[in-house]
Formats: structure tokens, C-alpha cells, sequence
């Protein structure tokens, strides 16, 4: 019989005690709620339309913030310049602020007073209170976790097949999107997948900038405020089922492209 | 004709200094130096990678000094052979031609001649990651010429290959060359620098220290450094005397070496090849002018024999036969006999 050393032990009790501490409390409320409340409640129109406010604001936030968050991230792996710490820092600084924080601060910047706010008021946007206000908070908290991940991805091509590129004709803009993007795309994916994620989850934020249309995580705080736990506990559990489907289908995709993509051994 | 005109470069922590060499139409040149010696980094400024501080780079006589990296009409394999890992051989090989205005066709018929030249037609559809290195150094190569590029710098092309490969390769490369393609070929090998070379410059320390053809530099190495590099062991700094119309090279102070030629100098190098050494357990009379006792410090086999080093004052290598070691009973810390003829001993005047 296979023996434990006293060490082995400790870490696998401690690792047993931490999964069951995310573990349960999910797992306790799948179990409190019954199928006739899902069900009811997956046919609740409020809901099914919080949901999906929630996935294409998400969505939208990530593949419209992704544009300018690839070639920064590019820029951070590539090029040395002063106070470059000081940048990778500041990109940091929404994952450790308090995120009702970072709310007041957005709706500071997206209010009809500022002058983002003024510039959407000329083309008849008003972010408070809309999808694209949503959209920024939800970007604001959510963008550290596809700069980081594309960052460490562009780090990983090697700069020796970007000058071999140079050497065979390509201007640096093929280099990049022929091959730069392709070899860091394993990483864009999973922090994009990441931040649409998060993106999702956000509440103090978005809260902040637009408590209507509720996103989910608004619709959860106001059915628990005014009802109880009874109420927001299956609206909890479908939105966690279907973040859960939304983040293993993306995973499941993005897996199959690297696998097409990865040559054969 | 690539002209290098003094050129020098900064990086953080070396530098090339006023580097001037010039290579023809058709030439193999090789540069030649030890690791760190800024080879690598020489071509990838020829190929525009990095800046240049000050100088002059002429292609057919146009400044590309300035030039970006893809407008010059310079290709470069490296070491590593670069191949992008997520395209295929084809899709490698095929990738300096886009944006070159060729139909489909075209660039398949180019790509077929390449790559029948280079052995690889049956490799297309495959992932570099499935390739041996020698593929892989074949596909850089493919991809390299397709461009068809004025000037193909190679980047120890050989390094990290068995023997059998390196001459496969090495009369690979002859023929690119004997094609007309004009060659820079960096290296750290003697040998193979000698079996492909038209000329050779030895770099040290970002400088070019000494080019020519291979007999030009190996008969008459500058320095020790290039003597060491070519293979030449006894190469001493010495001071001439002169006595009764002989001249007498002191590379230490209590060896004088006797010299065929007269010169007026009072300082030069001498240089003896350790073929020409003689060595036998006595003394004996002959025509050498030459003889010292010794120690032998070191013996071990080499490619012809044995090598055996007998300090002599100085530290002279000798090249003979395993067949005279065991005639000699040679042996560490025995005492041994030196002669050497005074024509053998090469001056090169400093």
C-alpha cells in the first residue's frame, strides 16, 4: 500500500479543504433550488433578457476593447521605454481597487459632465444608464486579464521569427498579423475568453454607471433586496449554468482551432 | 558588391568597430571568429536589423544604410533556421513571394525549382515540427533564396550538424554558390571556412582583425590571434637581433632562433610549422641551425599522428608520427631534443 509522509499529507488535506470551499457553497445552492424554480425562472422574461444583455454587452466590451488591448500588450512585450513598470502597473490597477470604486470613477468619466460624456451626447448617447456604459465599466475591470495574458503570449514568439520575417520582405504590420498574432493566439484566446468572462461577472461597476437595463449580476442584488433568497438563489444558478456553457463551448472552440493549427508529431 | 564601409554599431554591452570589407558578385565570403566575436550580430546589421551608429553599407553601389529591412535585397538564414512552426514547408517557403505581383502558377513553378535543388519537393505539406534539423536548415535555406536575393547571409549554417550532413550541406552550399548567388558565411570552424571560402575575414572583439584569401591569412597571419586561429601554434612576438649577418629572433629570453631571411627590423613574429619540428632523443650534427633540449609537457593524438608540446623556454608544438612517439618512448616530463631548420622559421615583419 502506497505510503503518505506526513507532508504529503498536510498538502493534500489543504488542497482537499480549499476546493471544497469553492466547491460547496455552489454546490449548496444548486441543491436548494429546485427544478420547477429553474425552470419557472428560465422562463422568467426579465431574466431571459438580463442574461442576454449581459453575454452581447460582455461580448461586444471585449471584441470592441480588444483592438487597442492586442497591439498595447504587443507594445509591452516588444519595446523598452521609460517607466515601462510603471505602465504595466497602472494596466494592474483595476483588478486591486474595489470595484464600486472603479464605478464611481467611470461614471466620473462616461457622465454627461465629462467629455467622453459630451461626446456621446453629440451623436445622442448617453452612457449612463445604457448598454455602452455597461460596456466601459465592464471593460475597466476586466481589461488587465487579456493585456496580461496577451502580453505573456506575444512574449513568448520568439523575436528571431520576427526578424527572419523582416529579412523575407514583410513590412512590420505582415510581421505582426502574419506572424506575431498567429503564435501569441493561444494566449489572446484565453484572455479574451477571460475578460468576457469577467466582464460578465462585473456588478460593483456597473451598478455605478447603470443599474437599468439590469445586467445579471444587478437583476441577482435586486431580487435578493427585495424578495429574498428564495428568489435570487435560481436566478443565480442559471446564470452560473449558462456562464459555465458560454465558458466551456469558447473553450472547446478555441481548443479545436489550436488543434487544427498545431502541427501534427 | 556589398561595400562595407567603417561601419560600427553600439549595443548595450558590445560593440563593432570600423568594419570595412568589401564582397563581389558571386563571392563565398566567410567571416570567421570565436563565439562573441560579433559575428551574428555583423550580418544582422548587414540585413538592416540593427541600427548603424556610423559608416557605410553600398549594395551595387546604392547607400543601404538607411534602407528598411525589406526593401534591401538581403537574405538571411539563421542559426536556429527561424522557420515559422504554425505554416507549413510550402506555406514557409512561399512567404517572401507575397505581395510580389506572381500568379499562383508562378510562384509553384518557383518554388518547385528550389525546392528540386535543395531535396525537399516531398516536404511541402509538412509542419516544421516534424522535420530533422538538416530539413530544416534546407527549408530555411529554400525560403531564403526564393526571394532571390543579391546577398545570402548565412548564419553558422553548419553548427549543430553530424559529419555526415555538414559535407552534405557544405557541397549543398557550394553549389548555391557556384549558381552565381553571392555568399556571407558566418562561422567559428577553420575547416570549414578553408573548404568553402574565396575569402575569409577573422573578426575578434568586433573588429575585423585580418581578410584575404585562405592562403593569404593562414601563410601570413597578422597576429597571434589569427595564427592561433588558423590552426598555427608556434607563432611568437620576437625580438631581432643582429649577429654576423644572421639574424637571431628571441621569443624568449634564453632561445635564440636562428632565421633564414635577413631583415632590418628589430622586433617581428615568427611563425614555425609544427610539421617542420624535428625531435630526437640525443643531439646529433645536421643541417639544422636550430636545437634545444627540452621537456615535453604534453602529448596527445591528433588527426596525423601525435601532437607533442616541448617547453623549450617557449612552448613549441611538434606534429609527428604515432610510429616516431613509440620509437622515442616518449613521455611526459622526459627530456627531448628540438631541431628545426633556420628556412623554416617564417618572419613576419611587425
Amino acid at each position: 500500500m502506497k505510503q503518505f509522509s506526513p507532508f504529503q499529507l498536510t498538502i493534500t488535506l489543504a488542497a482537499a479543504l480549499i476546493l471544497l470551499f469553492i466547491i460547496a457553497p455552489l454546490v449548496g445552492m444548486f441543491v436548494s433550488t429546485s427544478p420547477s424554480d429553474l425552470f419557472t425562472t428560465a422562463r422568467d422574461v426579465e431574466v431571459q433578457q438580463s442574461i442576454k444583455l449581459t453575454i452581447w454587452v460582455s461580448l461586444a466590451a471585449t471584441m470592441i476593447f480588444a483592438l487597442a488591448a492586442i497591439p498595447l500588450a504587443y507594445l509591452l512585450s516588444r519595446k523598452d521605454f521609460p517607466l515601462k513598470s510603471i505602465v504595466a502597473g497602472i494596466i494592474d490597477l483595476p483588478v486591486v481597487i474595489p470595484h464600486s470604486a472603479a464605478g464611481i470613477a467611470i461614471l466620473g468619466f462616461v457622465s454627461r459632465d465629462s467629455v467622453l460624456g459630451k461626446m456621446g451626447s453629440a451623436v445622442g448617447l448617453n452612457f449612463v444608464g445604457h448598454p455602452a456604459g455597461i460596456a466601459v465599466a465592464m471593460a475597466f475591470v476586466s481589461l488587465p486579464f487579456l493585456i496580461n495574458a496577451a502580453r505573456d503570449g506575444f512574449s513568448g514568439v520568439p523575436i528571431r521569427l520576427e526578424k527572419a520575417a523582416l529579412t523575407l520582405g514583410a513590412s512590420p504590420a505582415r510581421v505582426f498579423f502574419t506572424i506575431s498574432l498567429p503564435l501569441a493566439w493561444r494566449s489572446i484566446v484565453s484572455g479574451l475568453i477571460l475578460m468576457f468572462a469577467r466582464g460578465m461577472s462585473e456588478f460593483g461597476a456597473v451598478i455605478m454607471v447603470a443599474y437599468h437595463p439590469m445586467i445579471t449580476p444587478v437583476l441577482i442584488y435586486e431580487r435578493f433586496g427585495a424578495f429574498g433568497l428564495k428568489y435570487a438563489r435560481p436566478v443565480s444558478v442559471l446564470f452560473i449554468m449558462i456562464s459555465l456553457a458560454v465558458f466551456i463551448t469558447l473553450r472547446i472552440l478555441a481548443r479545436n482551432k489550436d488543434q487544427k493549427s498545431t502541427p501534427h508529431a | 558588391m556589398l561595400e562595407l564601409r567603417n561601419i560600427s554599431c553600439s549595443f548595450p554591452e558590445f560593440s563593432l568597430d570600423d568594419i570595412s570589407f568589401s564582397v563581389c558578385d558571386g563571392e563565398y565570403f566567410i567571416l570567421l571568429g570565436e563565439s562573441g566575436a560579433g559575428k551574428s550580430l555583423l550580418l544582422e546589421t548587414i540585413a538592416g536589423l540593427n541600427p548603424v551608429k556610423s559608416g557605410t553599407l553600398l549594395l551595387d553601389g546604392k547607400d543601404i544604410t538607411r534602407e528598411k529591412i525589406q526593401n534591401r535585397g538581403i537574405g538571411l538564414v539563421f542559426q536556429d533556421h527561424a522557420v515559422f512552426p504554425h505554416l507549413s514547408v510550402k506555406e514557409n517557403i512561399a512567404y517572401p513571394m507575397k505581395g510580389k505581383h506572381l500568379s499562383a502558377p508562378e510562384k509553384d513553378k518557383i518554388i518547385e525549382e528550389i525546392t528540386h535543388i535543395l531535396q525537399i519537393s516531398k516536404l511541402l505539406n509538412r509542419k516544421p515540427a516534424t522535420l530533422s534539423g538538416g530539413e530544416l536548415q534546407r527549408v530555411a535555406l529554400a525560403r531564403a533564396l526564393v526571394q532571390r536575393p543579391k546577398v545570402l547571409l548565412l548564419d553558422e549554417p553548419l553548427s549543430a550538424t553530424d559529419s555526415k550532413l555538414r559535407s552534405e550541406l557544405r557541397t549543398l552550399l557550394r553549389q548555391i554558390n557556384r549558381m552565381g548567388q553571392t555568399i556571407i558565411h558566418v562561422t567559428h570552424d577553420f575547416d570549414e571556412a578553408v573548404s568553402l571560402a574565396d575569402r575569409i575575414a577573422i573578426m575578434n572583439q568586433g573588429s575585423i582583425v585580418q581578410s584575404g584569401a585562405p592562403q593569404e591569412i593562414f601563410g601570413n597571419p597578422v597576429n597571434g590571434f589569427v595564427a592561433h586561429f588558423a590552426g598555427i601554434r608556434n607563432f611568437f612576438k620576437v625580438a631581432i637581433e643582429h649577429q654576423d649577418g644572421k639574424c637571431i629572433a628571441r621569443p624568449g629570453k634564453d632561445v635564440p632562433v636562428v632565421i633564414g631571411e635577413y631583415t632590418e627590423n628589430n622586433s617581428g613574429y615568427i611563425l614555425i610549422r609544427n610539421e617542420d619540428i624535428l625531435l630526437s632523443s640525443s643531439t646529433f650534427e645536421s643541417s639544422a641551425l636550430n636545437n634545444f633540449e627540452g621537456l615535453v609537457t604534453d602529448l596527445y593524438p591528433s588527426r596525423s599522428g601525435m601532437e607533442v608540446v616541448i617547453d623549450i623556454g617557449i612552448r613549441l608544438h611538434a606534429q609527428i608520427s604515432r610510429e616516431s612517439a613509440i620509437k622515442l618512448k616518449l613521455a611526459q616530463d622526459e627530456k627531448i631534443w628540438v631541431h628545426f631548420k633556420a628556412s623554416s622559421v617564417r618572419l613576419i615583419a611587425s
